[in-house]
């Protein structure tokens, strides 16, 4: 079979308008102040990073976009609609993927059915018809699985197809994990680490899947990495956050001769030096 | 469509297939025909023995084909699922009440009541006498509502604390049971299960069908058979689906499932709606083969039981559920067929005889079987099959 690119079998975004808009995001944890005042817009075919040391509050971030956390204040506004207060599975349905910085794959189930369950959302059938298993349930199945084995090749995955997740090297997880993301035909996909504890290698194959999924879908990314050469290399903007305060947003280039941005990173006096990776 | 060397598997519906090679399919099919053979009373030589049921086998094989259903149904909700039920025994319950107040024969007597100073009709039993094809699904649907009504305390907890809710709905069902007497027959009496009769054809009566003569027995079996078929393929199917990738999901990552968009709660109400409709319908039918149903039978014991059969066969699959099930049916012949051997012969066979009896070595063995399993095949006997199997495909080499 002829390989297919990821935009033959996924639609793909157009233009360049805002998808993504969190405007004063407030969070806390009793007396502990997790996010204060990020907002940030993110428009399609953008890739957006967020960077912060350790606790900045990246993850939480993430985490309030995708309904796992209730923010006390701000608006996220994502394709015209407010996402606050949403339960997570309909702000999956509305097409907002992500992955996480400790996989949060199924372990006891195969790259195919982890994968599978990406198409979740797009598989119209009910109780009735799966137990019956005719006409439009293997249709359903099959027409997915074609989606499926398109992002198969796209990631590489052949060999694992049938594969329990839990068996599979950890680089190898983190694939399988963004290839469940972008099954689920994403209009934006947060990505949580996705290069923790990658080789060199394994992290440029990471940086090359990023890049081809933004030229081929057009859909916005917002990476939160502490790699900082892929995220210099990747983004279009970046977002430096400190103890959940924004400190910084704009270019790779800007950000790493941010005096607040070098401070933060290596502490005061290192006026200085650069930041980690960066290229200045 | 298949292409190149047979059994190369060049599409996606073949490759999603319950038997994926002609192999698989053969064997299965002789596994049915086998057990259709011996289920009406026929033999089948193996060379050096002669294989055949005797009736009581056949009884307690009537009896697995009705168990497993059940068996299926507990392992879509706790195997596929995850969401450990003990409740199990209630919705057997529900179900075997409602057949036989459906389709069982009511009873009532005449009373004098004082107040009106004339003779009244008092129920005794309530009984509808419908037909089976009314009695057997509203089984079904009424142990899937009770199954509807319990859900939602099932996705607000999970683990042990699901298991301890459940655990009440057993005490709260064997109550019922046995307090509402009009409808159960009363502790230690019960009442009759409805009569097998399918738009008149008769189930629980010989009669001559294609020229053959069919007993009781036989019928039953045929019944216990069709229906196990049906209801173990669309657990498999399910299973297979959309929806049981979700089950698993919910099983094996529920964070991660939301994130798929699959709404945990309403996949939890279906995982229980439909294990207490296989649940309700093999209620109403596995009394029938002793012919009537106590409100005691539901209680704690029964529940640990098909815990028993899950464990014991394989988690999340069917063909494990029937293994599991046939296993703890046949459990006490297995156990009176030792205590034959001189090697066990400390066990005793009448039921007034010392310790240990054979009862006594069944309830042992519930618990020592559930805790080896976990401990060394939690797959069960299906986990041992699969490695059986492997072994011999790839023999003679090792791996």
């Amino acid at each position: 079979m002829r390989a297919r690119l990821l935009g033959e079998v996924l639609p793909r975004a157009g233009g360049n308008d805002p998808i993504l808009e969190i405007q004063d995001l407030e969070l806390s944890f009793q007396a502990v102040k997790a996010i204060q005042g990020v907002s940030l817009t993110v428009h399609d075919g953008e890739i957006f990073a967020v960077i912060g040391p350790n606790g900045a509050g990246k993850t939480s971030v993430f985490n309030c976009i995708s309904g796992l956390y209730k923010p006390d204040s701000g608006s996220i506004r994502f394709g015209g609609q407010d996402l606050v207060g949403l339960k997570p599975h309909r702000i999956a349905n509305l097409g907002v993927a992500r992955t996480f910085q400790n996989i949060e794959l199924f372990p006891q189930m195969t790259v195919l059915d982890n994968l599978m369950l990406g198409r979740h959302r797009h598989l119209r059938y009910g109780s009735a018809g799966a137990m019956l298993r005719v006409g439009r349930a293997i249709r359903e199945e099959v027409r997915n699985r074609e989606v499926v084995e398109a992002i198969v090749e796209f990631l590489e995955l052949e060999p694992h197809r049938k594969s329990y997740v839990a068996m599979l090297p950890y680089g190898v997880q983190k694939k399988v994990e963004l290839g469940r993301a972008l099954a689920t035909e994403p209009r934006i996909l947060l990505l949580d680490e996705p290069a923790a504890g990658m080789n060199l290698e394994e992290t440029e194959d990471m940086a090359r899947f990023i890049t081809d999924i933004r030229r081929e879908l057009g859909i916005g990314v917002i990476l939160v990495d502490h790699d900082m050469r892929l995220v210099m290399d990747l983004a279009d903007t970046v977002l430096a956050l400190e103890f959940g305060r924004p400190i910084a947003t704009g270019s790779p280039e800007a950000i790493q001769n941010n005096p607040d941005v070098i401070r933060a990173y290596l502490g005061e006096g290192q006026r200085s030096a650069t930041i980690p990776g960066g290229t200045t | 469509m298949r292409l190149g060397r047979p059994g190369l598997i060049s599409d996606y519906a073949t490759d999603t297939a319950i038997f994926r090679s002609n192999v698989a399919r053969f064997w299965f099919l002789v596994l049915l025909v086998a057990t259709v053979v011996l289920g009406l009373g026929g033999s089948i030589p193996l060379g050096f023995m002669t294989l055949s049921l005797d009736g009581e086998a056949t009884f307690y094989l009537i009896t697995t084909l009705f168990a497993a259903i059940a068996a299926i149904g507990l392992n879509l909700v706790t195997g596929v699922a995850g969401q450990v039920s003990l409740g199990h025994a209630f919705f057997l319950g529900v179900g075997g009440f409602t057949a036989a107040v459906l389709g069982g024969l009511g009873e009532t007597r005449r009373v004098f009541d004082l107040a009106s100073g004339d003779f009244v009709e008092q129920v005794l039993l309530f009984g509808f006498e419908l037909d089976m094809l009314i009695w057997l699904p509203a089984a079904g649907l009424m142990a899937a509502l009770a199954g509807l009504i319990v859900a939602p305390v099932a996705f607000r907890l999970r683990g042990l604390y699901l298991a301890v809710v459940t655990l009440g709905l057993v005490f709260l069902g064997e109550h019922l049971f046995r307090e509402w007497d009009v409808v159960s027959g009363g502790v230690g009496v019960g009442r009759p299960t409805p009569p097998l009769s399918l738009l008149g054809f008769r189930f629980d009566q010989p009669s001559e069908v294609l020229g053959m003569t069919l007993d009781r027995q036989k019928k039953l079996f045929l019944l216990g058979f069709v229906l196990l078929l049906i209801f173990g393929l669309a657990a498999k199917n399910l299973m297979r689906s959309k929806i049981g990738r979700a089950l698993s999901a919910i099983r094996d990552r529920d964070l991660a499932a939301s994130m798929m968009g699959i709404d945990l709660s309403r996949y939890k109400t279906v995982a229980f709606v439909i294990s207490s409709f296989f649940a309700g319908v093999a209620g109403a039918l596995i009394y029938t083969v002793i012919g009537r149903i106590l409100p005691e039978s539901f209680n704690l014991l029964l529940s640990v039981e098909y815990i028993a059969m899950i464990l014991i066969g394989g988690v999340a699959t069917v063909s494990g559920a029937v293994m599991g099930a046939a296993f703890i049916t046949f459990l006490p012949l297995i156990v009176r067929t030792l205590a034959g051997f001189p090697l066990f012969g400390f066990i005793s066979t009448s039921p007034g005889g010392g310790f240990p009896t054979v009862a006594h070595i069944e309830e042992i063995l519930f618990g020592l079987l559930i805790v080896v399993f976990l401990i060394f095949e939690p797959l069960g006997l299906y986990g041992i099959w699969i490695r059986i199997r492997n072994y011999w495909k790839a023999w003679p080499f090792s791996y």
